[in-house]
């Protein structure tokens, strides 16, 4: 029996009166590809809050690889090897592509406290940082300010950014939020090249992307999830039509 | 492109060291003297542009590690002991301590409440320095001489303490550009950009801008340190809270963020209340519309006028 890499136990989240995550227990074998669906409003990025640690949970336990990191918080984690992305892109506008995706593999390389020596002439943090961004094919921009890129291409940064911090599990929350079509196939080409080197778990409502990439589904409506299995069987699954699918298509 | 951007920096190190070579200034060395006190605040402006322009840290309390510097020479002087290589030290660790100390309670807010609470530690210091009573109290104090270095009185002539407070500004400056383009001053200046985006690639920003806080406090304790010994005099009038928002005028005067812009900065707004003072007592009624001026037409201070002009930098 091998350790999951993530495991949720009864995770709850209330604002007030209103539970946002209701009593979430999910298990996410290593390598896994999980993708979370639901309408707007389930509680869907809630989760991913409190799974990267942005949100503290009101109750329930996270275990990363079988180590309990319920008490980490966001940078705590993200050392860890939990890395996230955000709905709303989320870069440095003034620091060049290259030194966005350099910091976080300075994250992840030695001490920061180090006060002597230009950071941005470290030839290891700005080797490892180019070899992120060729791998989501930001190559030629390295030189260029972040601020300056298109949203696809920011989108693709963040995705580098995330990867030069070395994930072990990497939550994804809506990478195609925003894209035209040439951007969203790039970038579902990307994420299909990353599944099955790492465990992503996945927010997206491109139901295309989403059935084509994951290994499995959770649906979430209103906090609870109310299924988790494979793409097919959720398709399949009348409950989920209802609540979910069965609006969209309709 | 580097040498375009060393342009700037050469240029005004080249005229402050020209400066008192420039003939004679007369007996009273008026001119040498406003020059050094410029150069006082421009070490103290740098030292706070490394926390509000590189960290986004609007601290409305720097004025209090002048004040300590100050002290430290005071208090030890008062106590016989006039050995600067005591009273540095001595106003380094006190600054060091006291933004520490301060720092690790005001860095637990953000925003409007940071500034409410670096300004509520500037006033306990004032206070407590005008309760000195042993001290002069509200009235400061004399000191007997200017510090002596090891043993020497070697800065008691105005010109040997021009070059002291110059390679002072030298080197804090040096150090605080090494700081900014170092790995440690890059997570500092990427928490002011997005801190949420820093965070979720592991740093944990207090222990940073705690440490950004207490070196820039105890580099002005290294300004204090010259104030008092430039005036000979030390008074709780360096820590009022007007004192830390002219250091806070300086800096935005200059240009956020450039370390340059810092020394500028404190030589305009120094020069200008000097030059403004002659023609009238009302000077502050000229200065106020000259700011909002800047602020309104020339973003980025002068610095950002110099990027413009030259075409240097990135326009930020």
């Amino acid at each position: 029996m091998t350790v999951p890499m993530l495991e949720l136990r009864h995770i709850r989240k209330n604002f007030g009166a209103l539970n946002v995550t209701d009593d979430v227990s999910l298990t996410i074998p290593r390598h896994e590809l999980h993708a979370m669906i639901g309408p707007n409003g389930a509680g869907k990025t809630t989760l991913i809050h409190q799974i990267s640690g942005l949100l503290p949970s009101n109750s329930g336990t996270l275990l990363l690889n079988g180590e309990d990191i319920t008490a980490l918080d966001l940078p705590q984690r993200a050392r860890k090897g939990i890395v996230r992305s955000f709905q709303i892109t989320s870069i440095l506008p003034h620091f060049s592509t290259l030194e966005n995706v350099a910091l976080a593999v300075q994250a992840r390389s030695g001490s920061s406290f180090r006060f002597f020596g230009r950071a941005d002439r470290e030839a290891v943090l700005n080797d490892a940082a180019l070899a992120a961004l060729t791998e989501v094919g930001l190559q030629d921009r390295a030189n260029l300010r972040a601020g300056l890129l298109s949203h696809g291409e920011k989108r693709q940064l963040e995705l580098a950014i995330a990867l030069a911090a070395q994930p072990s599990v990497l939550l994804l929350d809506e990478p195609l939020a925003g894209t035209g079509p040439e951007e969203s196939a790039v970038l579902t080409d990307l994420l299909r090249r990353l599944k099955g080197r790492l465990t992503i778990v996945l927010i997206e409502h491109d139901m295309e992307a989403v059935f084509s990439l994951a290994d499995r589904i959770s649906v979430l409506v209103y906090g609870k999830i109310i299924a988790t299995d494979t793409p097919q069987a959720i398709r399949d699954n009348p409950e989920v039509r209802t609540a979910y699918l069965g609006e969209e298509t309709a | 492109m580097i040498m375009r951007r060393e342009i700037l920096p050469l240029s005004i190190f080249l005229a402050f060291a020209v400066l008192p070579l420039l003939g004679n200034f007369g007996s009273d060395a008026f001119i040498l003297s406003i020059v050094t006190r410029v150069m006082i605040f421009a070490i103290a402006a740098v030292s706070l542009d490394l926390i509000l322009g590189y960290g986004a840290l609007v601290s409305f309390g720097h004025a209090a590690f002048l004040g300590i510097g100050a002290y430290a020479v005071g208090i030890l002087s008062a106590h016989g002991i006039r050995e600067a290589a005591i009273q540095i030290p001595a106003a380094l660790i006190v600054s060091a301590l006291f933004a520490l100390l301060t720092g690790a309670i005001s860095l637990r807010t953000k925003g409007i409440y940071f500034i409410m609470i670096t300004l509520a530690f500037g006033q306990m210091a004032y206070f407590f320095a005008v309760s000195l009573a042993a001290y002069g109290g509200d009235d400061g104090m004399t000191l007997p001489g200017r510090s002596l270095f090891f043993g020497y009185d070697i800065a008691q002539s105005e010109r040997a303490f021009y070059f002291l407070v110059f390679a002072c500004l030298i080197a804090v400056y040096a150090a605080c550009r090494m700081i900014v383009t170092s790995r440690f001053g890059r997570v500092i200046r990427g928490a002011r950009e997005n801190p949420q985006r820093m965070e979720a690639i592991g740093f944990s920003l207090f222990a940073y801008q705690l440490t950004i806080y207490v070196i820039a406090g105890t580099l002005c304790g290294l300004a204090g340190f010259l104030l008092a010994n430039q005036t000979q005099f030390v008074s709780p009038a360096y820590m009022t809270w007007q004192r830390s928002g002219e250091l806070i005028v300086m800096v935005l005067l200059g240009g956020l963020g450039s370390l340059n812009g810092a020394i500028l900065g404190a030589a305009a707004f120094l020069l200008l209340e000097e030059g403004l003072s002659h023609f009238t007592e009302y000077w502050k009624l000229y200065f106020g519309p000259f700011l909002v001026l800047v602020v309104l037409f020339a973003r980025g201070g002068l610095m950002g006028g110099f990027k413009r002009l030259t075409g240097t930098g990135d326009g930020r």
